[in-house]
């Protein structure tokens, strides 16, 4: 089972979240503005990078909020968590460098 | 012909464990118990109304996470951020509702009375912590979990709320219909220690 470190509620099992999909999408200010193709971009494709990947998570039986976390798609290593609205930690950061491989 | 029972009981009196709890068992290691009708309100708002919520209930609503506040027999948990559950055991609800409604006129907030929603477990006894663990993963160790910890988890795969009144005082709170799964699966993880 994965521990989860919540920001509000601290670690926590797997089983108390659940899955949100891919951070930091901000929907287009103006949909109507957009062509077919970015708007499909915006909708459906997703960056699936092999290694670091910056998702939300919900804490849905706890506190109940959205946070993202920074997850190593090869290792399902949970390297950070960080609050909805904040910026994803830069990759050269010292705790997130190289961790989980 | 059966007959129809003259007299139709109002859901919220009727308390899905009394059977179940009439046949407990006494394991004094972890005791089990039902616990009575409680008024309980769902607040959530945003910044201005928690202040003159708390005043209004009498008990602050507090601010840290996963942590309750208690005065006058009035208890304040925190669920979330912007989330709590007031619960006042043996209290009508509505008059509490209307102090807490009057006082946060006007500010964004929300106000459910949710009594009837949930019942309440006491798990009682050196072993207590023993038996929440074998449907909750949570550290209930005294440094992880210390007395005055409140929180929303599961016990196996029902949501419950988890507070420690006491070392080895559980309560839970869960939902009605949720309640003889949690209360059988509490009775069968005691069983070895009768």
């Amino acid at each position: 089972m994965l521990i989860i470190t919540c920001p509000w509620c601290g670690a926590r099992p797997e089983t108390e979240f659940r899955y949100g999909g891919e951070a930091h999408i901000a929907r287009p200010a103006d949909p109507s503005a957009l062509t077919d193709q970015e708007w499909a971009d915006f909708l459906y494709n997703r960056t699936n990078p092999k290694g670091l990947h910056a998702e939300r998570w919900r804490h849905i039986h706890g506190c109940g909020r959205y946070f993202n976390a920074l997850r190593d798609t090869v290792s399902d290593f949970l390297v950070t968590t960080y609050k909805a609205g904040e910026p994803r930690p830069e990759n050269s950061r010292p705790d997130v460098e190289g961790s989980g491989r | 012909m059966v007959e129809s029972p003259s007299v139709i009981t109002p859901l919220a009196a009727a308390n899905p464990l009394t059977a179940l709890a009439a046949v407990s068992r006494d394991i004094a290691a972890a005791r089990l118990a039902a616990l009575g009708d409680a008024a309980r309100l769902a607040f959530r708002g945003r910044e201005a109304a928690i202040g003159p919520a708390g005043e209004a209930f009498g008990v602050a609503l507090p601010r840290e996470a996963c942590r309750f506040n208690a005065a006058n027999g009035r208890f304040a948990f925190w669920l979330g951020p912007d989330e709590w559950l007031l619960l006042v055991p043996d209290a009508e609800p509505a008059p509490l509702f209307a102090a807490i409604e009057a006082a946060t006129s006007g500010l964004p907030h929300s106000l459910v009375d949710v009594s009837a929603r949930s019942v309440g477990i006491e798990v009682a006894g050196e072993k207590a912590a023993f038996v929440l663990n074998q449907g909750n993963p949570l550290d209930l160790s005294l440094g992880a979990f210390p007395v005055g910890m409140c929180t929303r988890t599961l016990f196996h795969k029902a949501e419950i709320v988890l507070v420690r009144h006491a070392p080895d005082v559980f309560h839970l709170d869960v939902w009605r219909s949720f309640a003889p799964y949690v209360w059988e699966l509490l009775e069968d993880a005691r069983r070895e220690l009768a």
